[in-house]
């Protein structure tokens, strides 16, 4: 009897303590990623929230080992486990190396942020999804072809049989968009990673592409990492969500149970940083949050947020937290809370 | 595509003709004609020259026409007859001289060319993948070295050590007995037995610039999303470099192979005249001194000419691999 592996059950994809350090010869290494823990489960949306810098797309690019060679992954497990087969872990795989190369594009696949350079200037759209499907799948340039045509038309591209020769820069950056996403659809992946798919375009092309994005989800079951600054964005398309600020996770959780109760200080601060539509009379200032992202550099030895924190108090710039479970499927990394769970103590 | 073609058909004869009317005023530029310098040469040898003759042969060459009408002359007689005129320093026709010497030109600096992108190509990819390697140095080190050490003293060199150490002479390009032969098997392995030295002269200086053109133009490629895209389809990292950056990088390199060739024999007249080369580069040095005037604009506007066609054959080539150039005009 064939056994069932346990990974089916469990999280798709699930990142713990990861830290992502840059070298180079001339200055000090920069440890761009701290501490990150992802938990991506089957088919759902989690969406990865922080400020440009805070080390979001660094993070979605190692779990696809597609970092520049100055990077390295010092500690931490990005353990991948897909419905058929063995859980691996990608952190130990050398980038260039067959295990590696099957997953990636095959299993896990990356829409980036610019469609503009994102395709290559000198080869056709068609060549270029051919070119993934060959790749992974034993299909004739034919076959593939026809897949091609296919996947473009179901992405929403007119004329896709035409549209399959022509350049990258005879498209528009919405056509470009959906065209990088059927590449990364083409072999049916089971976690598709979109980094900022959608900045780059104008708001109705965005609106268009973040319904193509969550009706693909539906057709193809896979799991999506959506990577944004934009808290709309979330709340439109994610599942989970989680924050992200100068290279720590530090909150993960339900969308709802995140932004109905945020439980970070900083998580709380971005929620109270929205503009919201109110009538004049009712309006306030906005909250920004106090100071600035220090350069990772500079950052605290214990929770990163603490050097702009309103609410920090004697342990945080010493000492870690510990990620503490803040409700079902919720974890938030932050002294405060841990203090706040021992009965009997009041915090001033 | 073909309207393409056709218009830059079209702009190659007109260029062509201007091309022409440079190379012939440009002779005509320094003081006198080839009789006064056959003039002075004689007298400085000590032998009288009467007027009468001189006048009769400016009469017989037409020199003391006007521009224009020499110019008409020169190119009606090309154009009808292909007659390029007449050189006066060889007292033979400009056509019988030159196409054995600039046939070996295009030969010789075709090879080199041809040396020079091998070589070349792979070194400059291989020092961007992998910069600041040792490797990467290596080939920084190497390519300045070629690039400061001017080419005549390379063959200077490489023809002394061949004789110091291995006791050959190098110049020339074929062996006496293969001198006036027709072109045979023999033939052909006494040239290349010949002619490595000078190619290798030649391709040194190209060779090292190009490292450095490639190696730059591909750092900047690498850098670019559509990379990332590429690896992150699982594509082997060989696969990636090759098929997406270098392609793109290729680009601006396959625009000078039409400036190459003029730029080859201006550059190795020195080589030439050194290694005792028969190609045009030292024939165009000496009947421009000579002021030999048919024989000179004769060269220059072949070598205008090979320019042009190479410009044309670069042109097609980039529109034929870079598709933002084919379209570019709609």
């Amino acid at each position: 009897m064939p056994q069932i592996p346990m990974a089916a059950e469990g999280p798709l994809l699930t990142l713990d303590d990861l830290s992502i350090v840059f070298s180079s010869p001339d200055e000090a290494d920069i440890v761009a990623v701290r501490q990150v823990d992802l938990t991506l489960r089957r088919g759902k949306t989690l969406a990865l929230v922080g400020e440009s810098g805070c080390g979001k797309s660094v993070t979605a690019r190692a779990i696809l080992r597609i970092l520049d060679k100055s990077a390295a992954i010092p500690s931490g497990q990005i353990i991948f486990s897909p419905d058929d087969a063995e859980p691996v872990d990608i952190a130990t795989l050398n980038p260039d190396s067959i295990a590696m190369r099957t997953i990636r594009g095959n299993r896990i696949s990356m829409i980036f942020q610019e469609p503009m350079s994102s395709l290559s200037p000198v080869h056709t759209i068609g060549d270029q999804i051919d070119e993934m499907i060959i790749l992974h799948e034993r299909v004739t340039p034919k076959q593939a072809r026809e897949r091609t045509i296919a996947l473009l038309d179901q992405v929403g591209i007119p004329g896709p049989r035409e549209r399959a020769d022509a350049y990258p820069f005879q498209l528009s950056g919405g056509l470009r968009q959906r065209a990088m996403i059927a590449m990364a659809l083409s072999c049916n992946p089971d976690l598709l990673i979109a980094d900022e798919p959608t900045t780059a375009l104008d708001v109705t092309t965005q609106a268009q592409i973040l319904d193509l994005l969550r009706q693909l989800q539906d057709d193809y079951g896979m799991a999506m990492l959506f990577i944004t600054h934009d808290l709309g964005v979330v709340a439109e398309i994610a599942d989970d969500v989680a924050v992200m600020y100068l290279g720590d996770v530090v909150e993960q959780g339900d969308v709802f149970d995140v932004f109905a109760t945020p439980q970070h200080p900083y998580t709380r601060a971005l929620m109270s940083s929205i503009p919201k539509m109110q009538r004049k009379a009712e309006r306030e200032r906005l909250q920004p949050i106090q100071g600035t992202v220090p350069s990772p550099k500079d950052r605290p030895q214990g929770c990163s947020f603490s050097s702009r924190c309103p609410v920090a108090f004697e342990p945080c710039a010493k000492v870690r937290p510990d990620p503490t479970r803040t409700g079902k499927q919720h974890r938030t990394r932050c002294h405060l809370i841990e203090r706040e769970l021992k009965p009997g103590e009041v915090i001033v | 595509m073909l309207g393409f073609i056709i218009s830059r058909l079209i702009s190659m004869v007109l260029t062509i003709w201007a091309i022409s009317l440079v190379a012939f005023a440009i002779i005509q530029l320094p003081p006198g004609d080839y009789l006064t310098t056959y003039v002075a040469t004689l007298s400085a040898s000590g032998d009288r020259v009467d007027p009468r003759v001189i006048e009769a042969l400016r009469e017989q060459y037409g020199l003391g026409q006007p521009f224009i009408v020499q110019y008409w002359k020169w190119v009606s007689g090309i154009v009808t007859a292909g007659d390029f005129g007449q050189s006066f320093e060889w007292g033979r026709p400009v056509t019988e001289l030159i196409w054995g010497r600039l046939g070996n030109s295009i030969l010789l600096e075709g090879l080199a060319v041809i040396v020079m992108w091998f070589v070349a190509l792979p070194i400059g990819v291989y020092a961007a993948v992998n910069k600041y390697s040792l490797g990467d140095y290596l080939a920084t080190i190497f390519g300045f070295l070629g690039l400061a050490i001017p080419n005549f003293l390379f063959a200077l060199v490489l023809m002394y050590l061949g004789y110091a150490w291995f006791g050959v002479v190098m110049g020339g390009l074929f062996s006496p007995q293969f001198e006036g032969a027709h072109w045979s098997f023999a033939r052909v392995l006494d040239f290349l037995s010949n002619a490595w030295a000078p190619v290798l002269v030649l391709a040194t200086a190209g060779t090292a610039q190009l490292i450095r053109v490639m190696r730059a133009n591909l750092l900047d490629e690498l850098r670019k999303p559509y990379v990332t895209t590429a690896r992150a389809k699982g594509l082997p990292e060989w696969r990636v470099i090759l098929k997406y950056p270098v392609r793109v990088a290729l680009n601006p390199l396959v625009s000078t192979i039409g400036w190459l060739l003029p730029t080859l024999v201006s550059s190795s007249v020195i080589v030439s005249v050194v290694m005792n080369l028969p190609t045009a580069g030292p024939m165009l040095l000496r009947s421009l001194t000579t002021q030999d005037m048919y024989l000179a604009g004769t060269l220059i506007l072949l070598l205008g000419v090979l320019t042009v066609i190479g410009t044309l054959i670069s042109d097609l080539i980039l529109a034929w691999i870079d598709p933002r150039i084919r379209y570019g005009g709609e």
